[in-house]
């Protein structure tokens, strides 16, 4: 039986995954709202890149986790976890009933991701910074095994506030040093962290630039169209002579007008009876 | 006596000084043979972290990180995930100095199998002063919940914990001199993680006071205790390889016995191994106890043994601290 994510990219299958990307969306702002604490501007803002993940590009069956030749995802800025836990629900790791228990005591899904808590994680994250190099320990290890020619992938998904961190710059020159053309990193750029706007507290612009210099191969694409991110990724698999990263260009909270571009609700959820009205109508629930 | 004098003397008499960090570095090897899934990651101090025959050995399973400490824990949690076992060391001062909370999140938190070198640990780094000589590391590795945390006394424990590490489960951390030391025990001294061993005893049936020892200043402890003697006090002197998990059972019966503990460590006196004994005998036996360690300062450029007798660690620093501790019980 072929799985969803075997499906090749069609006219169809972008529909299929605009649907499936709305169905995240709905499910992320009602576990923000029943857990009335969360982080949704990062977590809307890649409900697209999640989709296409989750849905055309991991090579993974969800209803086997541990599956040993899966592409592994780490994702470094665990706190957009909403979008990580909608999209493993809606792809089959585990039942979309859950996801109310977001943030709850004794929930298998933690406020921030916990491979204690929740065994299919790749890894815990939170303190932001640690993922990439865990994704490079992965893929070097991978590398070891498999050799260069295996066909698993290792995904490595960061916040562009996390660059600020020293240890991210740590991996990205080992990454380069070790010729990694298995891992592929996406830079969700929305712009924002918590303080404000990136290029206010803490400049990182030019970007590419940056990657470039540092020998990585540098992808820019839109986050919230499939064919852009699908051609992304197809770049990223020619696998050269170097790693890849994607610098993802996305709107905050995108799925609802009145909140996006809004650096505020980087760590925020909906509690007011204004903003969850606000909210539910815009990802459609009653 | 002077420095030089002092290792002319131990050259002289016969007693073999070897270099923990190397016997740990071939201990590894051995290990290595037998488990391939060990793997061995260094930040640009391969070398003075006794790994150069691994790497030599071993340059597959190798990894260099470069100046990066955090990067070199996190790398090696990730390694861990994918099902290695994998060995990172750097100065103690650097890992788990600066990256502590990497340890903390990635392996600790994530419960994984990464094995920890904290090499240069005390004042015996010398020359290289303060800033080299971490006193403070076994305080911030005790702290983590699922850390094991070894201090072996000799490079031939050294060795046998190269070997044991791999086999434990989850993270462990072990601390290691720069300077070469005694060999103090033998290749067939039972050794165990987790397992406290008495070095010494006066009388097996009384004594006086117990001395708890950690690291290559178990020597100069058992120099002590043999002058204690000599003042008619019965002494027993146990071996605290593992400071976590702490052997309490083997502990609490050295206070029954002796009602009297003397601690000595190349460390802060907060938080460290003798911290770690204070409370499991204020909680199950308590007994008067004297730390010997590092009173709240840093350490400074010098040589090995002239430093440890500047900051407190003279043999009769440890007998005077066993007369108190043996006063204050008779009190």
């Amino acid at each position: 039986m072929i799985q969803l994510w075997q499906m090749p990219l069609s006219s169809e299958k972008i529909i299929l995954l605009k649907e499936k990307a709305a169905l995240i969306r709905k499910s992320v702002v009602e576990m923000l709202i029943e857990a009335r604490s969360g982080h949704l501007a990062g977590s809307l803002g890649m409900a697209d890149v999640f989709t296409y993940l989750y849905f055309q590009a991991l090579l993974h069956y969800p209803r086997n986790p541990s599956w040993e030749y899966r592409d592994r995802l780490v994702l470094s800025n665990g706190h957009i976890c909403p979008v990580l836990y909608a999209s493993m629900a809606h792809s089959g790791y585990f039942e979309p009933s859950e996801l109310l228990t977001l943030r709850k005591l004794g929930s298998r899904l933690q406020g921030h991701p916990h491979r204690e808590y929740l065994s299919m994680l790749e890894t815990s994250s939170g303190p932001l910074g640690s993922g990439l190099s865990q994704a490079v320990g992965m893929a070097l290890a991978g590398r070891l095994d498999s050799g260069s020619s295996s066909g698993r992938h290792f995904y490595c998904l960061m916040s562009d506030g996390e660059l600020d961190e020293g240890n991210s710059w740590e991996a990205v020159m080992l990454a380069a040093k070790e010729k990694l053309n298995n891992l592929t990193v996406v830079v969700d750029r929305n712009c924002i962290q918590i303080s404000g706007p990136t290029e206010e507290i803490m400049p990182l612009d030019k970007l590419s630039n940056k990657f470039e210099a540092f020998n990585w191969n540098v992808i820019e694409a839109n986050g919230h169209d499939f064919e852009s991110i699908d051609g992304a990724f197809q770049e990223a698999k020619k696998r050269g002579d170097r790693p890849s990263i994607i610098l993802m260009k996305t709107i905050p909270s995108k799925g609802i007008p009145e909140f996006e571009g809004k650096y505020e609700w980087h760590g925020k959820a909906p509690v007011t009876e204004e903003e969850v009205r606000v909210a539910r109508r815009a990802v459609g629930i009653a | 006596m002077s420095n030089d004098n002092q290792k002319k003397q131990l050259a002289d008499s016969g007693l073999e000084m070897k270099s923990m960090r190397l016997g740990f570095g071939h201990g590894l090897i051995e290990a290595a043979k037998q488990d391939p899934r060990i793997v061995v990651l260094c930040a640009d101090l391969v070398e003075s972290t006794g790994l150069l025959p691994f790497k030599e050995k071993f340059p597959d399973r190798f990894f260099e990180v470069g100046v990066a400490e955090q990067n070199l824990v996190t790398v090696a949690s990730g390694m861990a995930a994918m099902g290695k076992i994998p060995f990172a060391a750097s100065y103690a001062i650097f890992s788990p100095g600066r990256n502590w909370e990497q340890i903390r999140t990635t392996i600790c938190y994530n419960n994984l199998p990464v094995k920890l070198i904290g090499t240069h640990a005390g004042l015996n780094v010398g020359p290289d002063g303060g800033s080299h000589q971490a006193l403070e590391d076994i305080a911030l590795m005790r702290v983590l919940p699922r850390m094991t945390v070894l201090s072996p006394c000799d490079a031939l424990e050294a060795a046998k914990c190269a070997s044991l590490m791999g086999k434990t489960d989850g993270p462990v951390y072990i601390r290691l001199p720069r300077e070469k030391s005694l060999i103090l025990t033998h290749e067939k001294s039972p050794f165990e993680i987790g397992k406290a061993s008495i070095f010494y005893e006066s009388s097996p049936k009384i004594s006086d006071l117990g001395i708890i020892a950690t690291g290559p200043l178990l020597y100069r402890t058992l120099l002590a205790a043999k002058k204690l003697e000599s003042l008619g006090k019965k002494v027993t002197v146990m071996n605290l390889s593992t400071i976590k998990p702490l052997d309490e059972g083997a502990i609490i019966n050295l206070a029954k016995k002796t009602k009297a503990i003397v601690t000595i460590e190349e460390h802060q006196r907060f938080g460290g191994m003798g911290s770690a004994v204070a409370e499991c005998l204020v909680t199950h036996h308590p007994v008067p106890i004297e730390f010997v360690a590092v009173n709240d300062r840093f350490g400074q450029s010098g040589q090995a043994e002239e430093l440890l007798d500047l900051y407190g660690f003279r043999v009769e620093d440890i007998v005077e601290a066993g007369k108190r501790v043996v006063l204050r019980k008779e009190r």
